[in-house]
């Protein structure tokens, strides 16, 4: 799973059958401190996440597909599995704990 | 899945039969200001999508799944059009 912030949400009226319903949201990779990784992904909402939310992830498909629509063998790949409540890092990963 | 832009078509005469009748298309992926992100790909059609159009793509095994032949050998495959640039809500 990735860490990740939403920054929105895509509207397309053409798209898979599967898609009916979904909300797909614009998402940006975070690093676990919190900065943009710089790398910008669509994932299905599973949890009602909102915008501006740390979320997390999952990018294989048979999860996603599962956790989205109900079942699995849909053409997606990625989906937002849970909401983000705190991150706690060691201070210094190459110093002792 | 990303967000990319259509940018070019393919043409391929030789190809793995249950490519047969697919149109392949070139997609930039985009980041959340639609710049490009990466290297162009090229995505077998499954949302009747044209050059120029903004659209989302699915990667991996799962890219296979439109298809009703199931091992249609693609790992990136358009699954839908964006209405317009300004459905991309970005806050």
């Amino acid at each position: 799973m990735i860490l990740a912030k939403v920054l929105g949400n895509i509207v397309a009226t053409q798209k898979n059958s599967r898609y009916e319903n979904a909300r797909v949201m614009l998402c940006e990779q975070i690093t676990p401190e919190g900065e943009a990784a710089g790398n910008t992904v669509l994932a299905l909402d599973a949890v009602d996440a909102g915008v501006g939310d740390t979320v997390l992830i999952v990018q294989e498909g048979w999860s996603a597909s599962t956790v989205a629509t109900g079942k699995p063998g849909a053409a997606i790949d990625s989906a937002i599995v849970g909401v983000v409540d705190r991150i706690d890092l060691l201070e210094d990963l190459n110093g002792s704990v | 899945m990303q967000l990319a832009r259509v940018i070019g078509t393919v043409v391929a005469t030789v190809k793995n039969d249950s490519l047969k009748g697919r149109k392949l298309l070139v997609v930039q992926s985009l980041n959340k200001d639609l710049a490009p992100q990466g290297k162009p790909m090229v995505a077998v059609d499954a949302a009747g999508a044209g050059v120029g159009e903004l659209v989302f793509w699915c990667r991996g095994r799962e890219a296979s799944f439109p298809f009703k032949r199931e091992d249609t050998p693609t790992d990136c495959t358009i699954v839908a059009i964006v209405d317009s640039d300004k459905h991309v809500n970005s806050q």
